[in-house]
């Protein structure tokens, strides 16, 4: 069997655009508008993850802000404790550490499924975000830990110090590039997981739990490492976006962000595999000019969720699909 | 002695407005299937809409006159009105569909409903503790307590009867358990189904309207505190079990008395205790104490 199975020839022209557009994407627009993209790719790859429960296991956690928090958090302990300041060291150690309670809280979680799963795995998220909350002498409390810009490829590429380049030019060019690199290997990895036997198994799980079960599928065990890829991706996520941020609070713990993160899965659409990143990125946009634009963000956000629910449960790439299938069945006339 | 009193009562007053909002939720869950999200907010809109009222009526005046207590219940009905709306609205579409979507919606409507707050109240807090104050104290022992406090606890036990009354011993009750416990059925006895919907959804509003109303004296109408009650209230049925009222009162006294005694003995993990304690409940007993599977 291929490692790497090709997708359909639009996919993969769809795909190569944008993955061009992205890499033209600093030298065409507004060093803001870069970093602001370098945030959306970042939310992408916890999408990714994310939806390996969702649309892949059949799973919805309402918890996976702990694992993007944790990722976050360990960055600013190795900052704090360690002094280190290199970005993949952060990188190993937020993967490291979100993948070490994911597979913990996912022993947990995974023996239940539809609103047991989601109760438990928010309560738990809850758990750690209480104790960041509370251990302000290790966490700083609701002040957060300051993480400085990191320096990338084994101290390669520096921020310059002094007047020579400001922070918003190194986030904008050289750690957006850096996070690029890092998505388009992230989204090829889930590519591969989800087309491997592996992910063909989750798929049957969702699907119909007994029969994958009656095929010999370990229900439990292959959904328990599904928590784990997916927890880890999210701590990925969490350590990429920290040095974006410069601060992680405990507002990236709270269930309200695990609310995020599958609004934003779902407004792209959980039932295919590029919806969650497209979700992301425009969830992202839309969250940026909502608040830039008006206090009550929240409601705007939470019509745009309702109407969605409503109209266009199939999200962005969901209804994108089926108005081009239409387009291609209309009769040429 | 006393002091051990005290903390008691405490629970008990915490116990009190945590079984309103529970107790709610789960009966909505009992009878629909569905995780309301947004059940934190009507209990804020509750505490709101008291607090609004009240404010009015006191206007600057000093003290308080005893019928502004009468006003406090205007959260629970407007909590009750503003469900009876959106059950049909927003929640009766989805029935038929995947409950992830359910819970999306509801978190939805949480996100609307905390600005629409906002937008109405404005930012600040809102206070009546002119009738927190207007009740005095009472002394216990060498300590003195607010007397407040006291209503608040018969409020909640009061409701908690009450609500055994309605479910158990009239005729509504009847209908309402055979929906929950299965809902075709029901619909085929010639139960209006859709109308028991509504009416247990109003009907669990109205506690969490009931809570937000009894707590404002007390603790004054905040932003935020519809999500954080949620997340509390989720502990209290997740322990109890979803569905069940003896559960949700088993729950919130549990709830009570732990976040009492860890905000004195340990504060720095009591909220930590309170989500692992459901956890572990969860573990051990996925359906609750109480709670079928």
């Amino acid at each position: 069997m291929n490692p790497f199975p090709v997708p359909p020839r639009r996919v993969t022209i769809i795909a190569l655009l944008a993955l061009l557009a992205l890499l033209l994407a600093p030298f065409a627009v507004p060093p803001y508008q870069t970093v602001l993209l370098s945030y959306g790719l970042v939310f992408a790859i916890a999408a990714l993850g994310f939806n390996l429960l969702l649309g892949y296991t059949g799973l919805l956690s309402f918890g996976h802000s702990a694992y993007f928090g944790v990722g976050a958090y360990a960055v600013a302990f190795i900052v704090k404790y360690l002094g280190i300041e290199s970005m993949e060291v952060f990188i190993l150690g937020g993967v490291l550490a979100s993948a070490v309670v994911a597979a913990l809280f996912g022993f947990l979680c995974v023996r239940y499924t539809r609103i047991f799963f989601g109760i438990l795995t928010l309560a738990l998220s809850q758990v750690l975000w209480s104790l960041t909350y509370k251990f302000f002498w290790y966490t700083g409390g609701s002040d957060g830990l300051r993480v400085p810009t990191p320096h990338l490829v084994a101290g390669a590429v520096r921020m310059a110090r002094g007047a020579a380049e400001d922070k918003l030019g190194f986030l904008s060019h050289r750690y957006y590039y850096y996070v690029l690199v890092l998505f388009v290997l992230c989204v090829a990895v889930m590519w591969v997981i989800v087309h491997s036997p592996f992910g063909k198994a989750l798929q049957a799980i969702r699907d119909n739990e007994t029969r994958a079960e009656f095929v010999g599928v370990q229900v439990w065990r292959y959904r328990w490492v599904a928590f784990l890829i997916s927890g880890a991706f999210t701590g990925l996520a969490g350590a990429l976006w920290v040095p974006l941020n410069g601060l992680t609070t405990p507002d990236i713990m709270h269930w309200t962000f695990s609310g995020e993160i599958v609004f934003f899965t779902v407004l792209g659409g959980f039932q295919t595999f590029f919806g969650p990143v497209i979700g992301a990125i425009v969830f992202n946009y839309l969250k940026t000019f909502a608040v830039g634009y008006t206090v009550y963000w929240q409601m705007f956000l939470g019509v745009v969720l309702v109407v969605l629910v409503l109209v266009l449960p199939s999200g962005i790439v969901g209804t994108a699909n089926r108005l081009a299938l239409r387009l291609r069945r209309a009769p040429a006339t | 002695m006393d002091t051990l009193l005290i903390h008691i009562l405490n629970s008990l007053l915490y116990a009190s407005v945590l079984f309103l909002i529970a107790g709610g939720l789960s009966l909505i869950y009992g009878v629909m299937r569905i995780v309301n999200m947004a059940h934190g907010n009507l209990y804020a809109f509750g505490a709101y809409t008291s607090a609004w009222a009240v404010g009015r009526v006191l206007g600057n005046a000093p003290s308080a006159s005893p019928a502004l207590y009468a006003l406090l219940p205007v959260g629970a009905v407007a909590a009750a009105g503003l469900g009876a709306l959106l059950e049909p609205t927003l929640l009766r579409p989805l029935y038929k569909r995947a409950e992830e979507y359910q819970l999306l919606i509801t978190f939805g409507l949480l996100l609307i409903l905390e600005d629409l707050m906002r937008l109405i109240w404005g930012p600040y807090p809102l206070s009546v503790s002119a009738l927190y104050e207007g009740l005095g104290s009472l002394s216990i022992g060498e300590s003195i307590y607010p007397t407040y406090n006291l209503v608040v606890i018969v409020v909640g036990g009061a409701a908690a009867a009450g609500l055994w009354a309605f479910v158990y011993r009239t005729q509504f009750g009847v209908v309402l358990r055979a929906t929950s416990q299965n809902m075709r059925m029901a619909s085929a006895l010639g139960v209006n189904v859709n109308r028991v919907y509504v009416e247990a959804f109003t009907l669990g509003c109205f506690m969490a309207g009931l809570g937000g109303a009894i707590v404002v004296p007390q603790q004054g109408a905040v932003l935020g505190m519809g999500p954080d009650a949620l997340i509390l209230a989720f502990v209290v049925v997740v322990i109890g079990g979803l569905g069940s009222l003896e559960g949700a009162l088993i729950g919130a006294l549990m709830v009570g008395v732990v976040r009492e005694f860890g905000i004195t003995f340990f504060p720095e993990i009591e909220l930590a205790v309170l989500y692992l304690m459901a956890a572990i409940v969860l573990l051990i007993r996925p359906a609750g104490l109480l709670g079928r599977a």
